[in-house]
């Protein structure tokens, strides 16, 4: 199969649309998620998981900031403007991925943040990245190939972070495993459209931008059910009240990106 | 004429400013060189894509051949056109890691030796560590925290 790279692709606007609007997902996932999970600095449960924390959050923006500058080279604009000043309805992460790391939370004010809910919406992010990632390593857009092939190296570790924690949290005693089993029930009445490449998936399959996108599906719920498995957690059926692969969002989208981007539209200028 | 060596030469001046022992020839970030009458342009691949020094080496990298070949253009990209992985490290590089405190990356998690008394009986403390490339280890021989490069 003959690769493409930005230029070629450029020239083609059948496959520049679903190209960009794939991208557009794998940035705004890995930033939203950066965003939330950048929130628990300095109140993660213990010292090291802080540490920890901190490094999974600064490769999710990291990851994002990759996606980003791609998207810069198809000629979508400044990548620092296409993270900081996008408005919630261009969005495309999924929605879970948005939804603050507790109830009612103000980050500032009161941080009242669910650990049991912040690993296990983790845990959901990192196995569709994995699917998604091995899928794309056969892009037909190569620079996307190869940045799929370098991120995945990377995401296990996050994964088995979040395994971990759910392992310890599902044997630990009855109150973690109830918390757990709480948390899963939450993440699967917005899990929908995580699992998903949004209204272009047939241009993507058809183009071999995203080729196997079934497959990458299934592969994600046979890992998510093999796992829930092995924990002996209950896992419901996956609801989809909103669709954030076409845009549609919470308010607590608009109010992340509003805290995100307020230094940076002070002066979107300025030289860093 | 400028030769491919010589680019290499200062580029082995150049360090992660998180790793200050290795330099970015001996880390493997170097992808590829190309040097001519005319143009030295150098490929960078980072090591982990979310490191936050990769734009401050590049940056870095482009000033110090500016300086070095001052009638040619130098340009330095960053991309993924190879995946770093840590057996890229040359063994000079895994040298300097191991005087500097860090254990060089094994070929598992699990395959690690304390750089300070060489015990292979360590404890993995956290997965994470103080940048996107280490995991903390503690050694049970010596009793020393460690940092250990994390296998890619």
């Amino acid at each position: 199969m003959e690769r493409w790279t930005s230029d070629e692709v450029k020239n083609r606007p059948e496959a520049l649309k679903p190209l960009t609007d794939l991208l557009f997902q794998l940035a705004d996932d890995d930033l939203v998620i950066g965003y939330r999970d950048q929130e628990w600095l300095g109140l993660a449960p213990h010292i090291e998981e802080d540490v920890a924390f901190g490094s999974i959050a600064q490769e999710e923006i990291g990851h994002a900031a990759w996606y980003f500058r791609m998207l810069e080279e198809l000629g979508m604009g400044r990548a620092d403007d296409l993270a900081s000043l996008r408005e919630a309805r261009e969005r495309k992460n999924a929605v879970m991925l948005e939804l603050p790391n507790g109830e009612g939370a103000d980050y500032l004010t009161a941080p009242h943040f669910d650990w049991d809910w912040t690993i296990v919406r983790h845990y959901l992010h990192d196995v569709w990245e994995m699917a998604r990632l091995e899928a794309l390593k056969t892009s037909r857009y190569l620079p996307l190939a190869e940045a799929s092939e370098k991120i995945l190296s990377e995401k296990r570790y996050h994964r088995a972070h979040q395994e971990l924690w759910m392992r310890t949290m599902a044997r630990h005693d009855s109150v973690s495993r109830q918390k757990l089993e709480a948390a899963t029930a939450k993440a699967f009445q917005w899990l929908g459209d995580l699992p998903s490449v949004g209204p272009a998936e047939t241009a993507l399959e058809h183009l071999g931008i995203f080729s196997g996108v079934d497959e990458a599906k299934r592969a994600f719920w046979d890992q998510v059910d093999t796992f829930f498995g092995e924990l002996r957690i209950h896992r419901p059926e996956a609801a989809k009240p909103l669709d954030g692969r076409q845009g549609q969002h919470t308010p607590e989208l608009a109010r992340a990106l509003s805290t995100l981007s307020e230094v940076y539209r002070l002066d979107p200028t300025a030289k860093w | 004429m400028i030769g491919e060596e010589d680019v290499y030469r200062v580029l082995e001046q150049v360090h992660d400013p998180e790793i200050r022992a290795v330099n970015i020839v001996d880390l493997g970030m170097v992808w590829d060189v190309k040097a001519s009458d005319h143009v030295v342009h150098v490929t960078l691949i980072p090591t982990f894509v979310g490191c936050s020094a990769q734009t401050i080496i590049q940056r870095v990298a482009e000033s110090r051949l500016a300086a070095a070949f001052p009638d040619v253009r130098v340009a330095v990209d960053l991309n993924l056109s190879g995946s770093w992985h840590t057996d890229r490290i040359s063994e000079r590089g895994r040298e300097a890691l191991k005087q500097s405190g860090i254990a060089p990356p094994g070929k598992d998690l699990g395959d690690v030796a304390c750089p300070f008394c060489g015990s292979r009986d360590a404890a993995m403390e956290n997965l994470f560590a103080s940048t996107s490339c280490r995991s903390l280890y503690y050694c049970r021989a010596c009793h020393n925290p460690f940092e250990a490069f994390k296998p890619l």
